[in-house]
């Protein structure tokens, strides 16, 4: 079997840890917290970064009128089934052998990805700015519109007491990583391709 | 000239400054430009301290946790004395913590923790401690620092010589301070001779769960057994008690048991007890004593009143007890960390008498023995003596071991701590306390391996040296670094209650096994609610039952009516919060008892019964959030004769 089907089988395999990996994970820094809460983001859960921690993000949040993190949301019953039919049609590319497929494979990658963090967004922008009406504590940015608490889409940011970090985890990264081997196997394949040739030529 | 003033002035100065610094090389450390003192007992903010210190309280009854070097107070543990600020003894859950063969008793006199020991060390798993006057021995956990368990002991009285726990930690050993009739009998005081006894107990402990069970006592003549410690390394197996009053005196002591040149150190081999139960020689007596368990996953205790004891006789059972001779009413009676010397403090005379544990065991074999009293062997003095620390001070108590073959004793009438050698026995420093010093304390001085970094000195009287608050001033403690050849004071520190005695532990082995927080999903309190949709309020006759909760910032419910005058009303209120040091507290207006402090997943219960017709609120007593002030509710009171009916809620709902 050649070396580029090879990796493209890789790149494709890449995607079943997240099934177990965290894809990404929103944590809160501040003093009173020593040991700092956070959530983990799977393709189907919400989960503790440590015991109760959801509970406790909550718990804090409530008294800005934020709602609670959702026990479930019907994101999780899609991402599944998406990451499967994308290792499905990775394989069958593999099994082609066309070189094209890969890098098809690769933009329908960078779209749906692309897809998922706009999704990301929108739930993070309603869970900062949804707030409820009776809220105990209703905060004013300095020109007095009403504070919002929307955790940033990646990287840090100050919220009141706390720093909220948001970035990729274990499963973002090795997708990433299967991402780049399709490319890679694009080009290897295309050199075995022109190899082929000079070999036919010969 | 001004120049020449000038210069003079400077050498002078310089002269000056010479002065000091001289000052400080030859001035032993001591002042506050003489040394670096401040900072070797200073623990920055947020830093931790090296070492716990667990502090009995003496006659406040309870134990106090101190840090080391610091002298920082974290936190007072309740074990015998009602504590109403942690609701201890005062809420339905821990009340029977207190129950005795004598009903319920709010206080006891703590006098000695002593640490669980795994080979002979430190384990950190639990600390043990006596209630003096209503014998009884307490367990605590070294997890969540709440006690555990309390044993009472039958046929003791004035639980002094104890609690002192043997190398695994296999048992925790008891002694009795005063002789009583055994078993109890209306007889004439003065017939004390012969027909008063003093019971050791000797309480196993299960390694799993730390469950200590009253498993034999030895019923020795009735002398008073003053201070014990276990045999370790070669003298393991064996346990020492020192005696006084071996007149059998019963009236003015003072006099009367100083008149003896010798009492006697009781040297008991309890491996040899343990075989002779095992063997089934022992008596069955009946008695009465409570046993008291509390359980972390119900966070309720229950006490048990158990009605038979083993006893074992010593003048039955040769090999089982022998005493040796030492002067003047030895209150101190402490083991070196090899197990080869028992130090007898004989506290009416100047000086130390070190036993050697070798030259016990042949003598033994050998009987050199001088007489017996009760059937018991006296050995002979000359031939159990390892050597004699003379005129070390005035009034010798307690000894303790560092890990270099130094021991340390308090003298409590020349108020002192005295350094010295064993095997040479020579005295090699002396550092004055203040004032009137009774035990002294070194992190592991009571094991195989001895953190001989600092002694605290703990002292009955201070007198002047705090700023006064009337008649009654604090007792204090006293550290000194003696990690050189001299010993430094660094720190002196006001303790709560009498500074009786102390255990210390470093930090490392106990941080780690820290409970954070109550699993609620583990707690199987009969009166539990895990959430606030089954909080709720059931009446039972007269008597009500709240199955209330409380998350920041507010009770479930929070409005209660249908409450009647002389109704019984029993709030049983589960923290639901699972985080780290986030209590809630609970009020009743009104309530004959205290408040409630809940951890979170823990569920606690305390009883309210309303006389007045009204409506009364509650309130949340530990600062626990922002919203804290928020956290209240009422409580609806209608006459007895009223048809209002049992409601409930939360926000209208």
């Amino acid at each position: 079997m050649k070396k580029s089907r090879l990796i493209m089988v890789l790149s494709a395999l890449l995607l079943l840890p997240l099934f177990v990996l965290p894809i990404w994970n929103i944590t809160l820094e501040a003093p009173q917290y020593p040991d700092a809460i956070g959530m983990d983001i799977h393709i189907n859960k919400f989960e503790d970064a440590n015991p109760n921690d959801i509970k406790n993000i909550n718990i804090m949040n409530h008294y800005v009128g934020m709602k609670d993190i959702p026990e479930t949301i019907p994101e999780f019953g899609i991402f599944p089934k998406v990451i499967l039919a994308m290792v499905a049609l990775g394989l069958i590319a593999a099994l082609i052998g066309k070189r094209r497929l890969y890098v098809a494979w690769f933009v329908v990658m960078v779209a749906l990805g692309s897809a998922g963090m706009y999704d990301f967004y929108l739930w993070e922008y309603d869970y900062g700015h949804n707030l409820k009406e009776n809220a105990a504590m209703k905060f004013t940015t300095p020109d007095g519109e009403p504070m919002a608490y929307q955790p940033p889409l990646i990287g840090s940011k100050v919220i009141l007491n706390f720093k909220a970090i948001s970035m990729p985890r274990g499963g973002a990264y090795l997708m990433f990583l299967g991402m780049g081997l399709s490319l890679a196997a694009f080009y290897i394949a295309k050199k075995e391709e022109s190899h082929e040739a000079d070999l036919a030529v010969a | 000239m001004k120049i020449t003033i000038r210069n003079i002035s400077a050498i002078l100065g310089s002269c000056l400054l010479l002065l000091f610094v001289g000052c400080n090389q030859n001035g032993n450390g001591s002042g506050a430009l003489g040394s670096d003192i401040a900072q070797r007992v200073y623990v920055a903010p947020g830093e931790h301290d090296e070492f716990y210190a667990f502090v009995s309280g003496g006659f406040s009854g309870q134990l106090s946790v101190y840090g080391l070097p610091s002298g920082r107070l974290f936190r007072v543990i309740p074990v015998f004395s009602v504590d109403a600020e942690k609701a201890y003894g005062f809420n339905e859950e821990t009340k029977p913590m207190l129950n005795t063969s004598h009903g319920f008793i709010p206080w006891d006199d703590a006098h000695h923790p002593d640490l669980s020991q795994t080979n002979g060390e430190l384990d950190g798993r639990w600390v043990f401690i006596n209630g003096n006057n209503t014998p009884r021995i307490a367990r605590i956990s070294l997890s969540t620092f709440e006690t555990e368990e309390i044993i009472e002991l039958p046929n003791s009285a004035g639980n002094h010589s104890s609690s002192f726990v043997t190398e695994n930690t296999e048992y925790v050993v008891a002694g009795t301070r005063f002789s009583v009739p055994v078993p109890q009998a209306d007889i004439p005081i003065d017939e004390y001779k012969g027909k008063f006894k003093g019971a050791m107990s000797f309480i196993s402990v299960d390694q799993e769960t730390g469950h200590m069970d009253l498993s034999f006592q030895i019923m020795m003549p009735g002398f008073n057994y003053d201070l014990a410690h276990p045999g370790r390394g070669k003298s393991h197996g064996w346990m020492f008690f020192s005696t006084y009053n071996t007149e059998e005196a019963n009236s003015l002591l003072e006099v009367n048991a100083s008149q003896n040149d010798k009492d006697f150190i009781a040297a008991i081999n309890w491996k040899k007890a343990e075989e002779l139960i095992e063997a089934g020689e022992f008596d069955v007596m009946p008695s009465e004593y409570a046993h008291n368990v509390y359980d972390e996953s119900t966070h309720s205790a229950t006490s048990t009143i158990k009605r038979q004891v083993r006893v074992l006789d010593p003048s039955k059972h040769p090999g089982l007890v022998y005493f040796l001779p030492t002067p003047k009413s030895p209150h101190g009676c402490d083991v070196d960390p090899s197990g080869e010397y028992i130090i007898g403090s004989g506290k009416l005379a100047a000086a130390l008498t070190a036993h050697s544990f070798t030259k016990m065991l042949d003598a033994i074999e050998n009987e050199k023995f001088d007489g017996e009293a009760y059937g018991i062997p006296i050995l002979n003095y000359d031939d159990v003596v390892a050597g004699v620390v003379q005129q070390a001070g005035l009034g010798p108590l307690h000894t303790e071991f560092d890990a270099n073959g130094n021991a340390y004793t308090t003298f409590f009438i020349s108020s002192e701590v005295v350094k010295w050698k064993l095997g040479t026995w020579e005295v090699l420093d002396r550092q004055p306390t203040y004032y009137s010093v009774g035990h002294l304390m070194i992190p592991g001085g009571n094991s195989r391996k001895p953190f001989g970094k600092y002694v605290l000195a703990m002292n009955k009287i201070t007198k002047d040296r705090y700023l006064p608050t009337g008649p009654e001033l604090t007792q204090s403690a006293q550290l000194y670094d003696i990690s050189g050849d001299k010993m430094e004071l660094l720190l002196d520190f006001p303790t709560v209650g009498e500074p009786h005695y102390a255990a210390g532990i470093p930090a490392d082995l106990v941080k780690p096994r820290q409970t954070k927080i109550y699993r609620l999903e583990d707690n199987n309190h009969p009166y539990a609610v895990k959430n606030e949709r089954d909080t709720r309020v059931e009446r039972n006759g007269r008597e009500v039952h709240i199955y209330m909760t409380t998350i920041r910032s507010h009770f479930a419910p929070d409005n209660i009516e249908g409450i009647k005058v002389g109704d019984k009303v029993y709030f049983h209120v589960t923290n639901l919060e699972q985080d780290y040091d986030v209590p809630h507290g609970i009020s009743m207006i009104g309530a004959n008892t205290s408040e409630l402090l809940i951890m979170p997943g823990q569920t606690e219960t305390f009883i309210w019964e309303p006389k007045k017709v009204g409506v009364w609120p509650f309130y949340c007593t530990d600062f626990c959030s922002a919203l804290h002030q928020e956290m209240q509710g009422y409580v609806r009171v209608s006459p007895r004769n009223s048809n209002i009916q049992l409601k409930w809620s939360l926000d209208g709902d």
